[in-house]
């Protein structure tokens, strides 16, 4: 992968009243990547992008798009974009959007192939307006891959998706970054940022609290998570000095240990009849939260 | 040397030029899609197509025809009043609510992101507005000719054609200055606000009292219709109705210098919002 900067925040602060959204944040967005922000709500994420999208000026630092402000119509050239809430026009048919949209840029694909690579080829006739929610947006990405951008922007893409419809966009995104476009995607999801990242930032109170590859990320949080069916009480378990935290539910024993090896032995030791053992890493899921969690304390 | 230096090192700095043929197009498939838009919502379409037409061949034409006692002299006023109201409706609205409900919904966001080239969001919707505007005419002018008999020439009809045109650029500049402050609920009730008084107080479709007439004036519709007569060679109903009075005194360089101001200080206040809006 080469390093070179697409999208750029520096330095930057937005407030809103008495609100600090933005505080002094730094992000890069470099090319060929796929770069996933992830934030509990009201972290900045939302803001962030928003600046860099020229949508609003940062009160302090600087933003750039493709090495220009992203003011600039030759800059937003590159982009496309996919926002969480945007009602299209309900009159106007999938194909007339999709013209639309695609009229803005120097070297769209036509329409044809917009409808074939996001599925919509049977409803390209239909009005917006009468589409199902799945619908609508696929239709809002096929009008952010329209333009063959070389940086997308897609906020919440697979918000309201049937599983098969967002295994097909997952699918998709996997082919445009193998094809060398860079993807900065914003979602609750965590599993969808896990499948599909390159790197991740975690944003907190307008500031990166963590940033760098999936397994780095996970690596922050050394814990592991064992699950077991067991006769043992959880406060015995919660007496081991190398226990973090342990509970009961449906699925069985749950503990959270640094030093999982330690309690594996001593739990074959301690109960005969243990079964059903798994050890888990942490998912992006328990490292976003305990992250996130550290930060606001 | 460090990371960062290493990436600004890199940074790209590759804006991405279109050619203006391109640019064009941008421009004339966005005024298509608000056009086709318009066209296909009926809320939209029939009233502000369908209204002035039947009102003027109604009240226009065969109820002031048969009120006037014979009196010749309403029939090209009664043309004018009526393309004066058919073109307020199209800016008015087309700009006040689909705006107001373009930016709460969020549209009007992803088109400031995309590269939309920046001034086609406005100048889609005007040239909607002149489209209609321009329909409007061309079915009043047809009942004109062959239901009323207006005998002005085809040069006056292709002045206030173009007059009444131009014109609802003005009402495009209100109904913008209403979509950028309003909520989409609240929009139609702030547009009919100005709408109707409007409307009212241009002495369009009965004489005013000469007391009350210095507040044909806070009117912007006055002074486009008092152009329109000007362009015709008619009277207005209060002069008609009730002999010179204060409006009789303008002239059409007023009528023009009026509205170019109207339009321009509303529209560029409204932009001026849209800009910071998104």
């Amino acid at each position: 992968m080469n390093h070179e900067c697409l999208a750029e925040l520096v330095g930057v602060s937005k407030r809103f009243g008495k609100i600090v959204a933005l505080d002094g944040l730094d992000l890069q967005i470099r090319a060929g990547e796929l770069f996933a922000l992830l934030g509990q709500n009201a972290a900045g994420k939302t803001t962030a992008i928003s600046l860099l999208l020229g949508l609003q000026p940062p009160d302090a630092g600087t933003a750039f798009l493709f090495g220009l402000s992203p003011l600039e119509i030759e800059a937003r050239r590159n982009i496309g974009v996919m926002m969480q809430e945007a009602a299209l026009v309900p009159e106007l048919s999938v194909r007339e959007q999709i013209e639309l949209v695609a009229s803005y840029y120097p070297e769209p694909m036509t329409p044809a192939t917009t409808l074939q690579l996001t599925h919509l080829e049977s409803l390209a006739d239909r009005p917006y307006g009468k589409l199902s929610g799945g619908q609508k947006r696929q239709v809002q990405f096929a009008l952010a891959i329209c333009g063959r951008p070389k940086l997308l922007f897609l906020d919440e893409p697979t918000v309201g998706l049937d599983i098969q419809s967002r295994e097909l966009m997952w699918s998709t995104l996997r082919r445009f970054v193998s094809e060398g476009v860079s993807i900065v995607l914003t979602t609750h999801y965590l599993e969808e940022a896990e499948a599909l990242a390159d790197r991740v930032a975690v944003l907190a109170k307008g500031r990166v609290i963590a940033s760098g590859s999936v397994n780095e990320m996970r690596a922050l949080v050394v814990k592991k998570q064992i699950s077991c069916s067991s006769s043992l009480s959880v406060e015995q378990i919660r007496t081991w000095k190398e226990v973090q935290s342990a509970h009961r539910d449906h699925k069985g024993l749950q503990i959270t240990a640094g030093n999982v090896e330690a309690v594996v032995r001593r739990l074959l030791d301690e109960d005969e009849d243990l079964q059903d053992l798994e050890i888990h890493r942490a998912g992006l899921a328990q490292t976003f939260t305990e992250l996130t969690q550290e930060s606001m304390q | 040397m460090t990371t960062a230096t290493v990436v600004l090192e890199n940074k790209l700095s590759s804006g991405v030029r279109m050619p203006s043929s391109q640019v064009w197009r941008a421009y004339w498939m966005e005024a298509k899609s608000e056009t086709i838009r318009a066209c296909r919502t009926p809320a939209f379409a029939i009233p502000f197509l369908g209204m002035p037409i039947v009102f003027y061949v109604l009240l226009g034409i065969f109820l002031a025809g048969s009120m006037s006692h014979g009196d010749a002299r309403i029939v090209p006023t009664m043309f004018v009043t009526w393309a004066t109201f058919g073109v307020m409706g199209p800016g008015m609205f087309g700009f006040g609510m689909f705006v107001a409900a373009e930016r709460e919904q969020g549209l009007l966001r992803l088109k400031r992101a995309l590269p939309m080239p920046t001034a086609s969001y406005v100048l889609a919707k005007m040239a909607m507005t002149m489209m209609f505007a321009l329909m409007v005419m061309i079915t009043l002018i047809a009942a004109a000719v062959f239901i009323g008999h207006v005998r002005i020439s085809i040069g006056q009809y292709l002045l206030i054609t173009s007059i009444d045109v131009l014109g609802s650029l003005l009402f495009c500049a209100v109904g913008l200055y209403i979509g950028v402050r309003a909520s989409a609920k609240s929009a139609p009730a702030f547009v009919n606000l100005a709408y109707l008084p409007m409307m009212h107080l241009a002495g369009l479709f009965y004489p005013l009292p000469k007391s009350i007439q210095p507040l044909e004036f806070v009117s912007p519709a006055f002074y486009l219709n008092q152009l329109g007569l000007h362009a015709v060679g008619a009277q207005s109903i209060d002069a008609l109705s009730l002999g010179a009075g204060p409006s009789s005194h303008m002239t059409p360089v007023m009528c023009i210098a009026v509205l170019v101001t109207v339009t321009l200080i509303l529209g560029m206040q409204a932009t001026r919002r849209l800009r910071r809006l998104g």
